[in-house]
């Protein structure tokens, strides 16, 4: 007989009456790597904050260890259970030790702070995930990328017999998420068990042993990892046949519409020169702090560069913030959601508006218009949400990316700057998204396209530029961009532009 | 407790339990004012009394005006402490304005206009410090506080600014279809804030930048600017409020005039909804805020409470209004 160690019985959750979960009812056992996928809204979120005390069940029951449990948060912790939740739970003023221990902080014999004992595990806590972050390091000042090794950090700092992980690698390039993967073989070894939310399945695949999936709440299907393959989920989690998800690449013309010339920062970028055609999807791959976020901050004058030109069409521009970036035309969608690209106290209306409003409003907004345009949005990409009043907190993470996405696409430029733009979006909004982005492209619009899932990158790119280090590591086209060029250029292996 | 799915009746009672919720946060400060409306007027006979409703209205208008300006600060995320001391300040320059003027017709409405230059002059001082020299709102309006009451004392010598007009008291003693003159400025007010914070780009943009600022800044938000006239704002609400209160008593006093009322400003803000840590609010609010607070005092008065006991039971109405205005609102 096998070793139960979470079981569900009927559970279900409804916020202000309407059902998000129904009816589940599982089993997993002790020591295996569970499986959770569906579409954006499905409720995976929801399930793992029941299990985790986040919110209460509306019905049924949750059995740990056999044992009957009404969990809150604190109950939750002293079982043994933590959670890499979806959206960053760090508190941006205190600095990385102390958001590790944060609330569990180790204390001296006349309880005060023991500050260096943290410090030091902290440390071998980040040295066994190889992050490169420094204990000290405030919050505020690390990247996305950081912020997610942290949190990893944070889950994994006390030995739990649950270890929840909400989409971990969606801002992770290939070797982090090798390193995480690494982790949670090693904890499976050790007994712990992992229940794994992704939209990435091929991931879910490699790292799962049983793969569930969810549809508008409902439980649809639980099987062996080994014995589904990536189709057959993806069709199980939409209820339908998939067919293909990139559109084919559009054609560039020759005319280059903006060129980078030897920008730098100091620390982070060192002459960085680049050319983005008309109609053309120029992408960078890298792995993590190779500076491509950093790079698109600056060309938006949200960085200041310590030398370079950007020329747009042809004449030289100064561009000092994002307004300058708007006035030239240049649109970015950030990487951090919730920390730069939403906000979640705002309506879903007001959020995709938010960077345009100019269009809605001569000296009074037009308020139906703006109406009209965000419907049109939710529509277009599928956004799940009750109404376009709702605040975007009450929203799904996928679905929150994609109001974000629609947010810098209503601004209309010529040059979008996409940082991970399909963070955290199932698999059938990404078609709807990619053949959005490809029609734009085909009406002369030109994109810079950062993305860590290679797969998109090598899906949808006409041209990619691999980054290694705040440098230029390769400038691929055609044939040349597939998985070993850019990775073998991203970790310095190979270097040089392959012609 | 193993039935699989509510009937519809359960799931209809629910959701109209989230509405009522809903409801309950943004009417909630109105259902206060009625409560208090109902209950004043059972208290004392004299409360429903014509003018003492007018007087309660005129009383408030003062610090109601100043906090409609205040509202916008707070949403974005400031404060602004020096509100009293910049009235006294504000006052005493438009009374000097006026005697050099002459005191006429013309001389009125141009103090009038100078007072709200003035007043914005002195917000924007505010502004400039905020954003340029990145200080927080605190600090710099307790600083400025302390400075715009100094500058009214030394340059009134700590003695009063009489105005030497007759007809300027007609400006703030008069009335205009039945209300006080100043009323009717609160209302018109409220009417057009209220207008600029729903309706209007800035509007939108204060609630933006007081709800993320980086957020704001990635999306094209010039978020100092937006700060910065948040405050030019309330100082020129601080200009009109100035000199309708120097035209109703003809002077101002350099120790006692605005004494106090960055707290009533605030008070009404906060007991109006809106949060202080920004990001969202409301106008209709801070005028029934302002409402709750005037009959408050005016019922305290009528009951004969004892004067150095009105500020407790002010102390008790802020801190009840937000505590019950906590109660709807959970983290998750
Ligand atoms: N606090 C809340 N209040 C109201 N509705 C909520 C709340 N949290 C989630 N929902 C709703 O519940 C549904 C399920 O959300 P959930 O976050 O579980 O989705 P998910 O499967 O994790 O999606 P994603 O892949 O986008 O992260 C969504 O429709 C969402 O709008
Ligand atoms: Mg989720």
């Amino acid at each position: 007989m096998s070793d139960i160690l979470v079981r569900t019985a009927h559970l279900a959750k409804e916020f202000t009456g309407v059902r998000v979960l129904n009816d589940i009812n599982i089993e997993i056992e002790r020591g295996e790597v569970f499986g959770i996928i569906g579409e954006n809204g499905a409720g995976k979120s929801t399930l793992i904050k029941l299990l985790n005390g986040t919110h209460f069940p509306t019905e049924g029951e949750i059995f740990f260890e056999g044992e009957k449990v009404h969990l809150n948060t604190p109950v939750a912790k002293n079982l043994g259970i933590s959670t890499i939740p979806q959206e960053f739970n760090l508190v941006k003023d205190l600095n990385v030790y102390e958001n590790i221990f944060l609330g569990r902080e180790y204390r001296r014999r006349g309880g005060l702070l023991d500050h260096r004992h943290m410090k030091q595990r902290a440390r071998e806590l980040l040295h066994s995930l190889q992050a490169e972050v420094s204990p000290t390091m405030k919050i505020e000042m690390c990247s996305v990328a950081e912020k997610q090794m942290v949190e990893i950090a944070k889950a994994v700092a006390y030995n739990s017999k649950l270890l929840i992980m909400d989409e971990p690698t969606t801002v992770l390039t290939p070797i982090e998420i090798g390193i995480l993967f690494d982790l949670i073989h090693r904890l499976r070894e050790k007994g712990v068990t992992i229940i794994y939310i992704s939209h990435k399945l091929k991931e879910v695949r490699q790292v799962c042993d049983r793969v569930m999936v969810l549809r508008d709440g409902e439980f649809i299907s639980l099987d062996r990892a080994s014995d589904i393959v990536e189709h057959e989920m993806a069709n199980k989690m939409v209820g339908r046949e998939l067919e293909q998800i990139f559109p084919p690449k559009p054609t560039p013309s020759d005319d280059v519409v903006m060129r980078v010339e030897n920008l730098s920062v100091p620390g982070l970028l060192h002459n960085i020169s680049f050319d983005l055609r008309k109609g053309e999807i120029l992408g960078f791959a890298g792995l993590g702090g190779s500076g491509r976020t950093e790079l698109a901050e600056t060309i938006i004058g949200i960085r200041k560069k310590s030398a370079g030109t950007i020329f747009i069409k042809g004449k030289k521009r100064t561009i000092k913030s994002p307004s300058d970036a708007i006035a030239n035309h240049i649109a970015y969608l950030p990487e951090d959601r919730q920390g730069t690209g939403v906000l979640v106290d705002f309506s879903v209306t007001n959020n995709v508006t938010l960077g345009s409003l100019k269009k809605y409003a001569h000296i009074l907004i037009n308020h139906r218009k703006e109406t009209a345009q965000a419907r049109k949005y939710v529509k277009e990409f599928d956004i799940r949400t009750p109404s376009l009043k709702t605040k975007l907190r009450f929203l799904s993470g996928g679905n929150q990316q994609k109001v974000s996405l629609a947010k810098s696409l209503d601004s209309r430029p010529e040059i979008f700057i996409f940082d991970e733009p399909t963070r955290g979006i199932d698999i059938n909004a990404k078609m709807h998204i990619f053949s959005f982005v490809h029609d734009l492209v085909e009406s002369g619009i030109s994109c810079i396209f950062i993305s860590s899932e290679l797969e998109e990158v090598i899906g949808v790119c006409n041209r990619v530029i691999v980054m290694r280090e705040g440098h230029v590591a390769g400038d691929l086209i055609g044939s040349d961009i597939n998985e070993e060029e850019i990775m073998q250029r991203a970790t310095g292996v190979k270097q040089g532009v392959a012609v | 407790m193993n039935h699989k799915k509510l009937n519809a009746a359960e799931v209809g009672a629910k959701g109209l339990a989230g509405l009522k919720k809903i409801e309950m946060d943004k009417f909630g400060p109105f259902l206060a004012l009625l409560v208090l409306f109902a209950v004043s007027a059972l208290a004392s006979p004299y409360f429903l009394r014509l003018r003492n409703l007018t007087n309660i209205l005129r009383q408030v208008s003062y610090t109601g005006i100043i906090g409609l300006g205040m509202t916008f600060v707070i949403i974005s995320g400031g404060i602004d402490l020096s509100v009293g001391s910049m009235l006294a300040l504000v006052g005493g320059i438009g009374i000097l304005l006026l005697n050099y003027l002459g005191g006429g017709a013309g001389a009125i409405i141009a103090v009038f206009f100078g007072a709200v230059v003035v007043g914005a002059v002195a917000g924007a001082t505010n502004g400039f410090a905020i954003t340029k020299g990145r200080v927080a709102p605190f600090i710099v309006t307790l600083g400025t506080m302390s400075i715009f009451r100094s500058l009214t004392l030394f340059i009134s010598n700590a003695g009063e600014f009489r105005s030497h007009s007759s007809l300027y008291p007609s400006v703030g003693m008069g009335y205009f279809l039945g209300l006080p003159n100043p009323v009717w400025i609160f209302l018109f007010l409220t009417a057009l804030f209220h207008l600029v914070l729903y309706h209007t780009r800035f509007g939108r943009y204060v609630c933006a930048v007081g709800s993320n600022e980086r957020v704001a800044v990635y999306a094209a938000i010039k978020s100092t600017w937006i700060k910065f006239y948040t405050y030019v704002i309330v100082g020129a609400t601080v200009g009109i409020s100035a000199v309708l209160l120097s035209s109703r008593l003809n002077s101002i006093s350099s120790t006692n005039a605005g004494a106090g009322y960055e707290l009533d400003a605030i008070a009404a803000v906060i007991i109006g909804g809106t949060s202080l840590s920004g990001g969202s609010g409301s106008i209709i609010g801070t005028l029934i805020g302002a409402l709750i607070l005037g009959i408050v005092n005016n019922m305290l008065n009528m009951l004969g409470v004892s004067p150095y006991l009105q500020g407790t039971v002010k102390g008790i109405v802020i801190i009840g209004a937000v505590l019950i205005q906590r109660k709807g609102k959970r983290l998750f």
